[in-house]
């Protein structure tokens, strides 16, 4: 197997070949903020928090899209990144509705946690307060729109680790939003296994289990990951 | 299909041709104006004074100068008559014979049409797009034909040679993308034609597509040659049915005389071209994101690597192009390389189409050579201002673009120059500005536009782009801090950054463009910070439950 070795923020790293900077960089122990990925799914480089410098390249480049390549020279954190990450977080929360106090995922939330790591102490965009509908129509789980950020994690889950692909995205801009099927209420989606991946694989309270109270719904995002290697590799038990 | 056929197909459409010609502009924007009425009527004057051994009365492409639609035209004369109505008919006929006619006359020697120079739109406004005769008597598939004389590689190279770069807007060198897909393993490979045409203000590619539709698929066939491929696609927005209309007839024709299908040309070559309709959004005109639509999926861009030239449709090799681009390709394949590259600058070779629009006097379609000056262009083919006020500043490029103020229309209209000072070339729009356009407002028309069409995949084009149109808004209603402006400058940059695609990195382009040359009109607009504080009930909306 090809091996590359690669520089990321001062440190030598090497990493397999074609595994993305976002992996190489985890492996090495060093942590680059992210929302949108999820080990065992495909990536949507949507959520732009992993980007990072590579020496050379014009553009800001997303780590969990980009290749790790022989002699890359990678920085992490800059203050230009640290800012915009937090700009980037700044406007997630100003485009939802987070009142962490009252939610299901308070203190077992990745956004809530991306934000307290990186230091985003307040938010310089006026809140645009949207009216998002709750759907609470499943037997056993609930979406709150005010929460979802859109990552589409639950929608690569549920098409690629479960096969029933319920989940999509309607809509454009700001108005962008989660669909079961066609646009039915969740509870008469037609498609829906129940098997809860999604609720497992959402980084926020917007999907939850239902019954689950303030900061009572945790997730076991790791299970998802190891699904599929546990698939892959025809190996079951550990 | 063979060479003679073609030929004999041009002998004969020259051989029918009446010594006398009366052409009406039958496309879009002179049939909004009620052309298909004055061509009927034409039709009817050349019968009823028994011309009809002498004279034709056929409906031709758009002859550039839409803002004074419908267009008449007098061949082999010159006259030219506009704002045509379907009475002024009769007389326009009479007046071929020493007649007298009350319909406004265009001088065709104006600046508009002499400064032109005409490559992509060389037949517009001189044939009939809906038959495939008449594009064959002026040497159409003729370039098709010299192509399938060559290896494939020969034709990367003459296009590399050529200099031409995509008129899409990011003006990629286009023999380099040919040269990817050419190179990639034999196998599936597809040509997408991109007219999906989303900036406001733009016309050029549906112009070509309904002026010169056998001219593009002329183009992509020569392109599927070249790399390789056996199947097309054409991507048209579903708000431009006259252009969907006659690609749908040019393909029929072109299939029913041979030269699409199996053995064009008596060659192993085999080519087919299918159209898909757009439903009109703005991002998917990007690539990634067409391609996404063409596959019947959500129309939404993926990050790149890998580009599509790797990996495009349904994953195979796939090369996409602008409108513009195929257009430009029988011309080079008919004239060669080196004619073409002569044309131009030294980096961006050729010509360009313009949509001429705004506060400008002769609205319309221009074609000039790259390396025209903007100057040239507003103010001698343009006319200057309709009323003669002065220029205050020229748009190019759309909701990527930029504002380009009246001090630097001396700028050489080419990729690198346009790019140095903060705007772009584009695909093509050109709106004039003049000094009763207030520039943040502009900034923010556009900025309303990208918040709109933002696909909505990542967080800073998604949000981005309303929170910059929210502070935009408080600005021009002199809400505004310069604490809000300095916020305005700074989220302009994270969206430009961190977006992911095109759609997203160019948003802020007018606004930052805008606050480098016209800085004073935003400061003239902001408020002392203690007046500023809204007073509280707005800022929690009631609406919130
Ligand atoms: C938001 C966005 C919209 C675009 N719209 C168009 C379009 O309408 N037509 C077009 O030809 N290219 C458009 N492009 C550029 C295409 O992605 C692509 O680069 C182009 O079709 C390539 O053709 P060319 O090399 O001939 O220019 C757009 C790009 C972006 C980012
Ligand atoms: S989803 Fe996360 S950030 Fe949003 S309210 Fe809940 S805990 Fe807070
Ligand atoms: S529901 Fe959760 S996982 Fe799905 S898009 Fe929203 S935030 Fe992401
Ligand atoms: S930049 Fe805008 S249009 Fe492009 S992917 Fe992001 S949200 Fe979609
Ligand atoms: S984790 Fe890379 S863009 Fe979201
Ligand atoms: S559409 Fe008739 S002149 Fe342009």
């Amino acid at each position: 197997m090809a091996v590359v070795t690669l520089t990321i923020d001062g440190k030598p790293v090497s990493a397999r070949a074609g595994e993305s900077v976002l992996a190489a960089a985890a492996e090495a122990g060093i942590r680059i903020p992210t929302l949108c990925h999820l080990d065992g799914v495909s990536e949507a480089a949507a959520c732009r928090l992993c980007l990072v410098q590579v020496e050379g390249r014009g553009r800001l480049q997303a780590a969990c899209v980009t290749a790790a390549a022989e002699g890359m020279v990678v920085r992490t954190q800059t203050d230009t990144l640290r800012e915009y990450r937090k700009m980037i977080l700044e406007l997630l929360f100003a485009e939802g509705n987070h009142v962490c106090a009252v939610c299901v995922a308070n203190g077992n939330c990745e956004l809530q946690a991306a934000a307290a790591d990186l230091g985003m102490d307040h938010v310089r965009y006026p809140y645009l307060n949207p009216v998002r509908p709750v759907d609470v129509s499943h037997a056993q789980y609930a979406v709150d729109h005010n929460r979802c950020i859109l990552c589409t994690r639950c929608v690569r889950t549920c098409d690629e680790i479960e096969g029933a692909h319920t989940w999509d995205v309607a809509g454009r801009g700001t108005l962008s939003h989660l669909i079961a099927d066609m646009g039915q209420p969740w509870g008469e989606s037609a498609t829906c296994t129940s098997c809860g991946k999604c609720v497992q694989s959402c980084p926020t309270g917007a999907l939850f289990r239902q019954g689950s109270t303030v900061a009572e719904m945790t997730k076991d995002r790791e299970k998802l990951g190891d699904l599929v290697l546990a698939r892959r590799e025809k190996k079951w038990t550990v | 299909m063979d060479h003679d056929e073609l030929l004999r197909i041009a002998d004969a459409e020259r051989a029918k041709a009446k010594p006398n010609e009366i052409r009406c502009c039958t496309s879009s924007g002179c049939r909004a104006s009620g052309s298909a009425d004055v061509l009927k009527q034409l039709k009817a004057s050349v019968a009823a004074n028994g011309l009809n051994d002498t004279l034709t009365a056929v409906g031709v492409g758009c002859p550039g100068l839409c803002s004074a639609g419908p267009v008449v035209m007098s061949h082999p004369d010159g006259g030219m008559f506009g704002k045509v109505t379907a009475e002024q008919a009769k007389g326009i006929v009479a007046a071929l014979s020493g007649g007298a006619t009350d319909a406004q006359r265009i001088d065709p020697n104006q600046p508009f049409f002499r400064k032109q120079f005409r490559v992509v739109r060389a037949t517009a406004g001189q044939i009939d797009p809906e038959r495939i005769e008449s594009y064959i008597a002026v040497g159409g598939y003729e370039g098709l034909y010299q192509a399938l004389q060559k290896r494939p590689d020969e034709i990367v190279t003459d296009v590399t040679a050529s200099g031409l770069r995509g008129r899409g807007g990011a003006g990629y060198p286009t023999g380099l993308k040919w040269a990817t897909v050419e190179k990639m393993p034999p196998g599936q490979k597809y040509v997408i034609c991109n007219g999906d045409e989303g900036d406001p203000g733009a016309f050029m590619d549906r112009s070509v597509m309904e002026d010169a539709p056998h001219q593009v698929l002329e183009g992509m066939a020569i392109a599927a040659y070249a790399v390789g491929a056996n199947q097309g696609f054409i991507y048209v927005r579903a708000e431009y049915p006259l252009a969907i209309e006659r690609l749908q007839a040019a393909i029929t024709q072109a299939t029913k005389a041979g030269l699409l299908g199996a053995n064009i040309f008596q060659t192993p070559f085999e080519f087919k071209v299918e159209i898909r309709i757009g439903a009109g959004a703005f991002v998917c005109g990007e690539e990634t994101a067409l391609i996404a639509s063409v596959q019947g999926l959500r129309g939404t861009p993926r990050p790149r690597p890998p580009y599509p030239a790797e990996s495009g449709l349904w994953d195979r090799p796939t090369l996409i192009n602008n409108v513009e681009t195929f257009a430009t390709i029988p011309a080079i394949s008919r004239n060669g390389a080196a004619w073409f590259a002569a044309i131009g600058t030294d980096r961006s070779k050729g010509t360009k189409i313009f949509s001429l629009t705004g506060k400008v006097k002769n609205a319309g379609l221009v074609e000039v050579p790259m390396g025209t000056t903007l100057r040239a262009v507003v103010e001698e083919l343009g006319g200057g201002t309709a009323d003669g006020k002065a220029v205050k500043a020229v748009q190019t490029g759309g909701p990527s673009g930029g504002c380009i103020p009246a001090s630097l229309l001396d700028t050489p209209i080419d990729y690198e120059s346009l790019g140095k000072i903060g705007s772009i070339m584009g695909s093509g729009g050109m709106i004039v500005m003049d000094d009763t356009d207030r520039m943040p407002e502009v900034a923010r028309f556009f900025m309303e536009f990208c918040a709109d069409e933002s696909c909505g995949k990542c967080v800073p084009c998604r949000v981005g782009t309303v929170q910059l149109h929210g502070l935009l808004t408080k600005l021009v209603e002199r809400k505004a801090t310069r604490h809000d402006l300095d916020t305005l400058v700074e989220l302009c940059q994270l969206v430009r950054d961190t977006s992911l695609c095109g759609l997203g990195q160019s948003a802020p382009n007018p606004v930052l463009s805008t606050i480098r040359y016209f800085a004073a009109e935003y400061e003239a607009l902001l408020q002392p910070e203690e007046f500023a504080r809204p007073p509280r009930a707005s800022v929690i909306p009631l609406s919130v439950v």
